[in-house]
């Protein structure tokens, strides 16, 4: 009997809170606030009531709001009187048994109904009164539900809701967005509420609304109303209203300008990440092709190397590894990490790309090129050979589709400022190719290692008649080439997809990077692969063609060799065979 | 062996397998002793070696590893294949008198530029014309800036890439991806039938043997000579006051040439033609032919054209994993270890064996005194 009396007396307690709730015209954001409401707008004696309560409701962002009144409009929300006559509405949900009963769920709370002995209780929905609804109360819920997203806790789905609402420009929502824009705090969610209240505006009746809509436009420049701005320019052209058409026109231009800069600016990153990963890629090769003369092919494969290597790492932290290569079969233990610690496997990867790469390149170099160094052409050849050899080798491995790296938190995020896009991971690399720039420039010119590099590169006798080993020398140097092109696989990993013929598509681009930018000079290849990743991402803008982009940098780096045979960055020698 | 007499057995030799190709297989077919399928499949292969010969033409005798044989002999390809195409007339899947892709692109009229193609004399013409006139305005830039060596080849790679790239466009509309099939009539003639076949098989025979003796004519003369020296030392050939870019860049045409009228007799014997044959990986392909058979002469690259691609054809169809694996293995090992190819093998069999008599001769020799 104590139970029931506090039972009665906590309900009678909701209602009055949800009574002064409902007179302050909002809703405290506590846990479920919602519940309550729609269980007393269930228990509601008229319709009129029960529409009154679910109005009430516009402007909450509950999570619990849509499941409820879905199921209410699917006759799944029942009242159920307790056996001390009690009446508590219900959620009916779940598989039906035998006896056709389900699982039930207290509307107001949300957890299961209790018997008195505390069992949850199984009800049958046809011993059980529905909650009605009329047409009326139906199009309450939908108004509702329509601005449910707008108080969502969710920063960009309630942004992206009030966008929605800006651009279907129904002046029935307006009160709510103005409801809204009281209570909204988030820098970001104003703006677009500003955007979205200005919108609807434009179809307003009085010409002084549209017209101070149309100055806020002007002042807000948001990309998306250019639409909006034409059909009311033409309005305004049509009807004749000479201040509104200027208006209009003032708006779409500022808009326009706003459109040009935002893409000029996007343009530059991506440009600029593009020529960020050609330059780690081509770095690599400056140091095989320009420093030691030979033509490696299967550079891209070294890329390809890292890139796998990135992928094993990733799932060595994860579940695990299955390979089949050549007909064996064998599990790679995984370490099953979850959160931060698995996350962390790509700065593991780092390393473990360029080491692998490196490792790989140096058997090349002992097995393959260093017969080679007097014959360029054939290094090119034979080069390619072990391309082929290597590439096959990923298809027997990992199989010929392309395999999944999937990108750590704290690269798969986006800034958006002033419209611009900047996605972390292209962030990440323009950075790192700088700290790789530094320390190939680093290794070069401060390190011993370094000396000996450009002793062999520039006249390999006398350094071999100085002491130095040029064959360890070769063959270290030709590791550092390879190792960064691994690292830069460990890059693309997070921006493409990993396959076997990765390295394929980038081999063209790196060599024309290295040409251009100057065989043996390190300043060229970062100045020309700048210069190409922009010039292919601006004509990818231009042209609006990513195909017909990349055929007229390559027609452009073929008249620009007219020009400049020798590349950006002339190395100066008095030999004459350069 | 003096000159004039290598030089008979090498005209023999010709005469005698001219006759084997142009005459006697094309007879052994009819007579149904070797299938159409074989022949088709060494038709195949002879025009290959027109490709491996306009390599070998550059980069044995010039020096000029040229990576863009693959693009000159798809252009020649693409040429007749228009024609092809035209040729279908309403055949298509359509029933139109437009190709199929054109239709599926939303095309209800023929473009401007695939009108004429509808005669066969232009589109012969165009295989000549087109790639000549690409070969030539590269070939003008690039020698004119004294680009050689390793940057011609990048060069070259990058020409044939970006080919490539224009043709799977769909708008380019030259077929897209999926390029020229389907091929109906040529001259009049059922493509598909053994004895259309026959005769382009006798056409390509023919042409084999006219580029070869015209290639062998023409390393003979004095041209041929400047061509060898341009490879040994351009810069003395310079400073004897030849313009080895002029030089250059005729042979370049010329090898632009051979390997596109190799690509149009290509065409209507496979019957296809797609981008994916204008790659720099085929270029590079026809560059192992020309390594495994042997660089440098004009036997090699027949010889090998015709021995990589019989061996490709039954390696993909056995081992078709681990065909790549071999064609991979075969140019690291041909360049590290045998750089003359096949060719001269004999030779250094000889001097081989020549060197053990000799060493056996010696060790034997105190042993007897």
């Amino acid at each position: 009997m104590d139970r029931i009396l506090t039972m009665n007396f906590f309900h009678r307690a909701r209602r009055l809170l949800v009574f002064a709730a409902l007179t302050i015209g909002l809703v405290a954001h506590a846990a479920d606030p919602a519940r309550p409401i729609i269980a007393q707008a269930a228990l509601a004696e008229t319709p009129a009531q029960r529409i009154a309560i679910i109005t009430s409701l516009i402007g909450s962002g509950d999570e619990s709001i849509q499941g409820l009144l879905a199921a209410w409009k699917e006759d799944a929300l029942f009242v159920y009187t307790a056996p001390d006559g009690a009446k508590i509405p219900v959620q009916l949900s779940g598989d039906k048994d035998d006896q056709d009963a389900q699982t039930a769920a207290r509307v107001d709370t949300g957890q299961p109904l209790l018997s008195p002995a505390g069992q949850p209780l199984r009800l049958i929905a046809r011993e059980l009164t529905a909650v009605e609804h009329t047409s009326a109360l139906r199009r309450a819920m939908k108004a509702v539900l329509d601005l449910l997203d707008l108080s969502t806790p969710n920063l960009k789905k309630r942004i992206s809701a009030i966008q929605t609402l800006g651009f279907a420009q129904d002046a029935e929502k307006l009160p709510a967005l103005r409801a809204r824009q009281k209570l909204e705090t988030v820098p970001a969610a104003q703006l677009a509420l500003r955007e979205a209240i200005a919108l609807i505006g434009l179809k307003d009746a009085s010409t002084e609304v549209k017209l101070a809509s149309l100055q806020e436009l002007e002042a807000l420049h948001p990309i998306g109303s250019a639409d909006a701005l034409k059909t009311a320019l033409k309005e305004a052209e049509a009807a004749p209203h000479p201040s509104l058409t200027a208006a209009a026109r003032a708006a779409l231009n500022a808009v326009d300008r706003h459109l040009t800069t935002v893409n000029f600016f996007g343009t530059l990153f991506r440009g600029l990440s593009l020529g960020s990963i050609l330059l780690v890629v081509a770095l690599g090769l400056a140091i095989t092709f320009g420093l030691m003369g030979v033509i490696n092919m299967a550079h891209g494969e070294m890329i390809a190397v890292g890139a796998y290597t990135t992928y094993v790492v990733q799932n060595v932290f994860g579940p695990g590894l299955a390979l089949s290569p050549f007909g064996f079969s064998f599990h790679l233990p995984g370490m099953n990490t979850g959160g931060w610690v698995y996350e962390s496997y790509f700065l593991f990867a780092l390393p473990l790309s360029f080491l692998s790469a490196a490792l790989v390149g140096i058997a090349m170099e002992r097995t393959v090129i260093q017969w080679l160094y007097r014959r360029p052409l054939e290094s090119l050849l034979a080069t390619w050979g072990v391309s082929l050899f290597l590439q096959q080798f990923f298809r027997r491995v990992f199989g010929s589709n392309n395999v999944q790296v999937s990108s750590p938190s704290y690269l798969s995020d986006n800034w958006t400022f002033n419209d611009i896009i900047f996605g972390w991971n292209r962030v990440f690399v323009i950075g790192f190719a700088g700290l790789i720039v530094l320390g190939v420039w680093l290794v070069l010119t401060r390190t011993s290692l370094g000396l000996l590099i450009r002793a062999v590169m520039q006249n390999r006798n006398m350094a071999s008649c100085m002491g130095v080993r040029t064959e360890r020398v070769n063959m270290l140097t030709f590791g550092l080439g390879s190792g960064l092109a691994g690292l830069a696989g460990a890059f693309l990993s997070q921006i493409g997809n990993v396959g076997p013929s990765l390295g394929q598509s980038y081999i063209v681009d790196c060599f024309m990077t290295v040409v251009v930018g100057g065989v043996g000079n390190l300043p060229g290849t970062v100045v020309s692969a700048f210069g190409i990743g922009l010039a292919d991402q601006s004509l990818q803008q231009i042209l609006l063609n990513p195909v017909l982009g990349k055929i007229t940098v390559l027609v452009a780096i073929i008249l620009f060799l007219q020009w400049r045979p020798a590349g950006i960055f002339v190395t100066k020698s008095r030999s004459l065979e350069g | 062996m003096s000159a004039p007499t290598a030089r008979r057995i090498e005209f023999i030799a010709v005469a005698v397998i001219a006759t084997q190709l142009i005459v006697v297989f094309p007879l052994l077919n009819s007579a149904g002793v070797i299938s159409d399928f074989t022949l088709n499949l060494w038709g195949k292969y002879l025009c290959y070696a027109l490709l491996a010969i306009s390599v070998d033409l550059l980069w044995g005798y010039t020096g000029l590893l040229s990576l863009g044989q693959a693009l000159f002999f798809s252009l020649g390809g693409y040429m007749l294949g228009m024609h092809l195409m035209r040729m279908i007339g309403d055949l298509g899947q359509y029933k139109k008198p437009i190709p199929d892709f054109l239709i599926f692109l939303g095309w209800t009229e023929l473009p401007t530029f695939w009108k004429p193609f509808s005669s066969f004399p232009f589109a012969a013409a165009m295989v000549v014309l087109l790639p000549g006139l690409v070969a030539l305005v590269f070939g003008f830039l690039a020698f004119r800036s004294r680009i050689k060596g390793v940057y011609f080849s990048i060069l070259t790679q990058a020409l044939t890439y970006g080919g490539s790239l224009m043709f799977f466009r769909n708008d380019l509309l030259m077929g897209g991806n999926n390029g020229f099939t389907d091929y109906k009539f040529l001259l009049g003639a059922d493509v598909r039938d053994a004895s259309t076949q026959r005769a382009l098989f006798i056409a390509t025979a023919v042409t084999l043997v006219l580029v070869y003796l015209g290639c062998s004519w023409l390393s003979r003369t004095k041209l041929g000579l400047i061509q060898r020296a341009i490879r040994d030392g351009e810069n003395r050939v310079l400073f004897s006051g030849y313009a080895a870019a002029g030089f250059k860049l005729f042979i370049f045409v010329v090898a632009a040439l051979i390997a596109s009228v190799g690509g149009a007799l290509y065409v209507p014997q496979v019957g296809i033609i797609n981008p994916s044959e204008m790659t720099p990986d085929k270029s590079l392909e026809a560059v192992v032919w020309v390594a495994v058979g042997g660089r440098g002469t004009l036997v090699g690259p027949v010889i090998g054209a015709i021995v990589v691609n019989a061996l490709k054809s039954w390696a993909t169809r056995a081992y078709p994993d681990l065909w790549l694996f071999f064609l991979g293995g075969m140019f690291i090992v041909v360049v590290l270890l045998l750089p003359g190819g096949i060719v001269s093998l004999p030779g250094r069999l000889k001097t081989w064996w020549a060197r053990r008599t000799a060493a056996s001769a010696e060790t034997a020799a105190p042993v007897a005194s």
